[in-house]
């Protein structure tokens, strides 16, 4: 059984008052309630530049309130795992991001998600959820390419935006390739459909048709579930590698791809936080029982 | 370690039920069996029959007259066999029909499956698919009596019987079966594939061109080669709104006979048995059917070209 009363609250954990354009703060000091762990892999960091701030984010399918007043902050060119049991909300979370909870109906948005530094709230009524989509990409669970040439799929979401140079196409496909360490194994086939590649190639072309239109937060929603452990060690590499270029937030059910991808992770239980922190002390030293019961396998 | 056999058998494993199941199986398979074979050996005797009756038709008509000569009047004193004139008149129905067909066709299913609400999808397929059981009869008396006269007001030398006519209406015919069978291969492209257009920044329209109609390729192919099967079919239109004169003509201003209501036309004669104009409806019938099956070859092919594993 969880404990709920004892859900951590952000601030007891960590807040984040540094405006998210002032990327250099005092390197260890003057942000005195960020917890810091030390880690032998892992510079510990502080959350220095936040790309996103929830606060009090509630979601609900028609009268089901399927998250309940979320608040988490999203470090900026970090990598932000949620874990936590099967229905516990993590996925719902994620898709508030890029507002895909539109697409069905009866589905309502409360709080708000300001992403910084324009300071607009993704999911408020007055913001085109297409506009959201284009400035927060997405990977999905199972590789989902277009019945397209590899070329094509990655030249899309350009296309969308208006893009017609060939050159310029050309260009910013092979870019988004080589940011998704795929270039070598398609460079002679971009003509090819996408559909012949193998699982793992899939994936990471979508990988690069999200690369491919610089998302300001790239989510993944558990984006190795459908791969072999070969694959799926390429794309975990791949996530280590974007760090520093764009802002991840990563939904997975592999606590250990959770503890060697991330910087911060939050665990997530019945649709609330239960507690947010570095990755490091989240798997070294969880500070709610909870979040320990789970990531040592006593329950989900 | 086990150390000794067991010494109890299920007692529900009966030695005659087994026995009885199997029969029971046996005389199923067989049955099963039988009825597919029946639709195998249809077919079959269609194609023997065509092939045998033609056969004597081409005993008194060389094949080349048959695929050169552009007369087509086995019922007049001077007789000739070319089969240019039916095969013009079938394709140039067919292709105003496809000219309606194919993008009302595909806008409907366009809308059905990605812009209209459940409520309206239920409520306007049906109804749609009601329209393919009107008997085809109404729309050849609807093409006459309604297409041709407005027709004629747009265009004063249009004579009574024409092709443009017929067409127009067999592609309003075909219209609920390319829309039906075309929404639903988009339907069946998967629910991920569009959630990965719209999380790209797509709008719907953009999602159903881009995506859900490439995705659906062998699906619509399949659809519209459906389309172009009854439209080479289809008799009473053509039999009562297109004229029965044979007539060489790509032109569908013009009148025209097509296979199918010439084999109508003779059947409804009475023609004796053996005689050569009996003969004659035996070869046009397996040029129909060649058409027919090239085109269901090329829909084939095309199919599996673009079939997408998902």
């Amino acid at each position: 059984m969880i404990d709920t009363s004892t859900r951590a609250a952000p601030e007891s954990t960590l807040r984040n008052e540094e405006p998210a354009r002032s990327s250099q703060p005092a390197a260890g000091a003057a942000t005195p309630r960020v917890t810091i762990a030390v880690d032998d892999t892992r510079q510990a960091r502080a959350i220095t530049s936040v790309k996103a701030q929830v606060e009090n984010l509630n979601f609900y399918y028609g009268q089901n309130r399927a998250l309940k007043n979320l608040s988490i902050p999203i470090a900026d060119k970090q990598v932000t795992a949620l874990i936590g049991p099967s229905g516990c909300g993590k996925s719902t979370f994620l898709r508030c991001f890029n507002r895909m909870h539109d697409l069905q109906p009866d589905t309502r948005y409360e709080g708000s998600i300001t992403l910084h530094p324009d300071n607009i709230n993704l999911v408020g009524s007055g913001i085109d959820p297409i506009e959201v989509r284009m400035r927060i990409g997405m990977v999905f669970q199972k590789p989902n390419p277009f019945p397209k040439t590899i070329f094509e799929n990655v030249a899309y979401g350009l296309r969308l935006r208006g893009v017609r140079n060939r050159a310029t196409l050309a260009e910013e496909v092979e870019k988004a390739l080589r940011g998704a360490a795929l270039w070598d194994e398609v460079k002679d086939r971009l003509q090819d459909s996408a559909l012949a590649l193998s699982g793992g190639q899939m994936q990471r072309l979508c990988i690069a048709r999200a690369l491919a239109t610089t998302p300001e937060i790239l989510l993944f929603d558990e984006p190795t579930s459908a791969l072999d452990p070969i694959a799926t060690a390429k794309i975990e590499e791949l996530i280590s590698t974007l760090r520093d270029q764009v802002t991840v937030l990563i939904v997975t059910h592999n606590m250990q791809q959770a503890a060697r991808v991330s910087d911060y992770t939050a665990f997530m239980y019945l649709g609330e936080l239960i507690e947010f922190d570095e990755a490091a002390k989240i798997f070294t030293n969880p500070s709610k029982k909870a979040t320990e019961d789970y990531i040592t396998g006593r329950y989900g | 370690m086990v150390s000794t056999a067991a010494t109890q058998s299920n007692d529900l494993v009966s030695r005659s039920g087994l026995r009885y199941r199997k029969i029971r199986d046996r005389i199923i398979e067989t049955l099963l069996l039988a009825a597919g074979l029946v639709a195998v050996f249809t077919t079959l005797a269609i194609v023997v029959i065509l092939l045998t009756e033609s056969s004597a038709f081409f005993e008194h008509v060389s094949l080349k007259d048959f695929l050169t000569d552009t007369m087509w009047t086995p019922l007049f004193a001077d007789a000739h066999y070319g089969i240019l004139p039916l095969v013009a008149g079938t394709l140039t129905t067919t292709i105003v029909a496809l000219i309606v067909a194919v993008p009302v066709g595909t806008i409907i299913a366009i809308y059905l499956s990605e812009f209209a609400s459940h409520r309206l999808r239920e409520t306007v397929k049906p109804i749609l698919e009601l329209l393919g059981a009107v008997p085809t009869v109404v729309y050849g008396y609807f093409a006459l009596t309604a297409v041709t006269p407005l027709l004629q007001k747009l265009m004063p030398e249009l004579p009574g019987f024409n092709m443009l006519s017929a067409g127009l209406v067999i592609g309003l015919m075909i219209v609920p079966y390319v829309a039906s069978v075309s929404e639903d291969a988009m339907r069946s492209v998967p629910r991920y594939m569009r959630e990965g257009s719209y999380a790209m920044g797509a709008t719907r329209l953009q999602t159903a061109l881009r995506v859900v109609v490439p995705g659906a390729f062998s699906g619509l192919a399949a659809a519209f080669i459906l389309g172009i099967s009854r439209a080479v079919g289809e008799t009473m239109v053509v039999a009562i709104a297109a004229g029965m004169q044979p007539n060489f003509t790509f032109d569908p201003r013009e009148q025209a006979a097509t296979i199918t209501a010439y084999i109508v036309q003779v059947s409804l004669g009475d023609l004796p048995h053996g005689s050569i104009g009996y003969q004659s409806i035996f070869a046009a019938g397996l040029v129909l059917m060649l058409i027919t099956l090239i085109f269901n070859v090329i829909g084939f092919s095309l199919t599996r070209k673009f079939r997408e594993a998902y």
